[in-house]
């Protein structure tokens, strides 16, 4: 039996007439890191505020380690531990002092709680700044505070929202170890419309748009499994009038065009095609030519490019 | 109960960290003076704080709105509010210990006046009796104005809107029975009834009612109350 942290069942969430979103279904199984990827506005950070028990749903069922989110908000908040978009926090406390209040708030007190704080601070690096007030950390250091507060109780799941944003590159790298680290001890859901973010951190996205899911599974399968049509990179040393010429008859290949070489003396194309000869087609039709193959090698769309499909056609397209 | 008593906690060290705060008890600190030395600069001075906590309770109208208006709204400008409601704590609770806490700032600027009544009692002999009733009254009008402000307060994430709200409702409590004076039936029975020093000035001249008493701790219900339905509501809005 699947032991899921996080099963939604037709979740929908409106403002007065809009529809934030709308029907959303999809589970995490604990001790997964899942990505929950979309344009700004398809829902994502109203999907994670339902799931942390800030929000109410308008309709459908969300239920967080096993409890729902409306009828045991307080049970899914005690085993929460979120990170809102832009990561508000007490300027006027330092990290210690924040760590300390939430620590109460969380029934945690005494020495196991300042063990605790002190065990947190120096997991985040935030060591040298532990009695520095909040609103002298620069941003990425207050993301790092953040992440303090999410895991001082050791959630069961942590949701994090846009975690890396509105920091500079150095700060992004250090956050996503610090994110990577922490997904070996907790389940995480997070939330970013960087998708290079996603495959970083994560093995499994669920893309939303417009406040529906379009894809759901193993990145590596929604990058491959959006596209029908195949793209190849061929080399060769022939020119394009003769390696085009023996391309265009194919039947599964749909147009070839001349790319940038890698080395000198060298000519580059690429052909898109699809079927799942393409490949085969292309070689033994160079081949039997007699051009010269230097090398043949598949591209494989990013996870941009799928993700800007999916973002395009807002259809159920689920992969398992 | 454990979480009011830690969110007050809080609210009040943050308040005490800001100079803000010693400068509000200063400026009370030398009104209370200036009223007290008005009263006592009489032909037959009174050896009593009346004179001193009678127009202390307009300060309570200045006082309320500043230190209420950031209490919620800053949180829901700021966004803390929405890491403080993801943590297990009740609504009620928030609301409450936050009013603990401005329970807390109100006391830090009325101890202070004690000085004059130890002076009083060093040069005269101040009746007991009004003494500690015009000072609980004093803390019942200032819990009515903070459970008032803090009403606000959960209503915008503008300080300034949620300050300027509180200011008008206080002010009109304040003046009703002023205003009643100029109208007359049942209007003027209803704005005595809803005044705030109507109630309070009992307790200056010494005199605990319990239609008082009942008075001001329903007002400071009822706006808790309407503060914590306030943040219930807007996590359906």
């Amino acid at each position: 039996m699947q032991d899921l942290i996080i099963e939604t069942t037709a979740l929908t969430k409106s403002f007065g007439p809009r529809k934030a979103i709308q029907g959303l279904s999809f589970s995490v199984q604990r001790g997964e890191t899942v990505a929950l990827l979309g344009t700004n506005g398809s829902g994502k950070t109203t999907t994670m505020r339902i799931l942390c028990g800030y929000l109410p749903p308008t309709g459908g069922v969300a239920s967080v380690a096993g409890f729902d989110v409306v009828s045991h908000s307080l049970d899914v908040r005690k085993a929460v531990g979120y990170l809102p978009e832009d990561v508000p926090l007490y300027a006027d406390l330092t990290i210690r002092d924040s760590l300390r209040f939430f620590g109460a708030l969380r029934k945690m007190r005494g020495r196991d709680m300042e063990r605790r704080i002190d065990d947190v601070i120096e997991q985040v690096g935030l060591t040298e700044y532990r009695d520095v007030l909040i609103l002298k950390l620069s941003k990425g250091y207050r993301q790092r505070a953040g992440l303090a507060i999410a895991i001082l109780h050791e959630p069961d799941l942590l949701i994090l929202d846009e975690p890396t944003v509105s920091i500079d590159p150095v700060q992004v790298a250090e956050v996503k170890e610090l994110i990577r680290s922490l997904g070996t001890q907790h389940t995480v859901l997070l939330s970013t419309h960087q998708l290079s973010e996603a495959a970083d951190l994560c093995s499994r996205a669920v893309v939303l748009s417009d406040g529906q899911v379009v894809a759901d599974g193993l990145i590596s399968e929604i990058t491959k499994s959006n596209s029908a049509e195949r793209r190849i990179r061929v080399e060769a040393k022939e020119g394009s009038t003769i390696v085009m010429g023996q391309l265009v008859g194919l039947a599964s290949v749909t147009s070839t065009q001349e790319c940038a070489p890698s080395l000198q003396g060298i000519n580059a194309f690429t052909v898109t095609g699809s079927g799942p000869d393409l490949l085969n087609d292309i070689v033994v039709a160079l081949v039997h030519a007699g051009v010269v193959v230097v090398s043949v090698e598949e591209e494989h769309p990013s996870l941009e490019s799928a993700f800007l499909d999916l973002a395009r056609t807002p259809k159920a397209n689920t992969v398992a | 109960m454990r979480n009011v008593l830690i969110l007050a906690r809080k609210e009040t060290y943050t308040y005490y960290a800001s100079p803000m705060a010693y400068v509000v008890s200063a400026v009370f600190l030398a009104l209370a003076g200036h009223f007290l030395v008005r009263g006592l600069s009489t032909t037959v001075p009174e050896a009593s704080v009346r004179e001193m906590l009678t127009p202390l309770a307009f300060a309570v109208i200045l006082w309320a709105p500043v230190t209420t208006m950031r209490l919620l709204a800053e949180e829901q400008k700021m966004g803390t509010l929405e890491l403080l409601m993801t943590t297990p704590i009740r609504e009620w609770e928030i609301v409450l210990g936050k009013f603990v806490a401005l329970l807390m700032m109100f006391l830090g600027i009325v101890v202070p006046t004690f000085i004059y009544v130890g002076l009083l009692a060093l040069y005269g002999s101040p009746d007991p009796g009004p003494l500690f009733s015009g000072y609980l009254g004093l803390m019942l009008y200032g819990g009515a104005a903070a459970s008032l402000g803090l009403f606000t307060s959960s209503l915008s994430g503008n300080q300034i809107i949620a300050g300027a709200t509180s200011a008008v409702a206080l002010l009109f409590l304040t003046l009703a029975d002023q205003a009643a004076e100029v109208v007359a039936g049942p209007p003027a029975t209803i704005l005595r009834s809803l005044s705030l020093p109507g109630h309070y000035n009992d307790f200056i001249a010494g005199v605990v009612e319990l239609s008082d008493l009942v008075y001001f701790v329903t007002f400071i219900g009822i706006f808790l109350l309407l503060a914590t339905l306030s943040l219930e509501t807007r996590r359906w809005r």
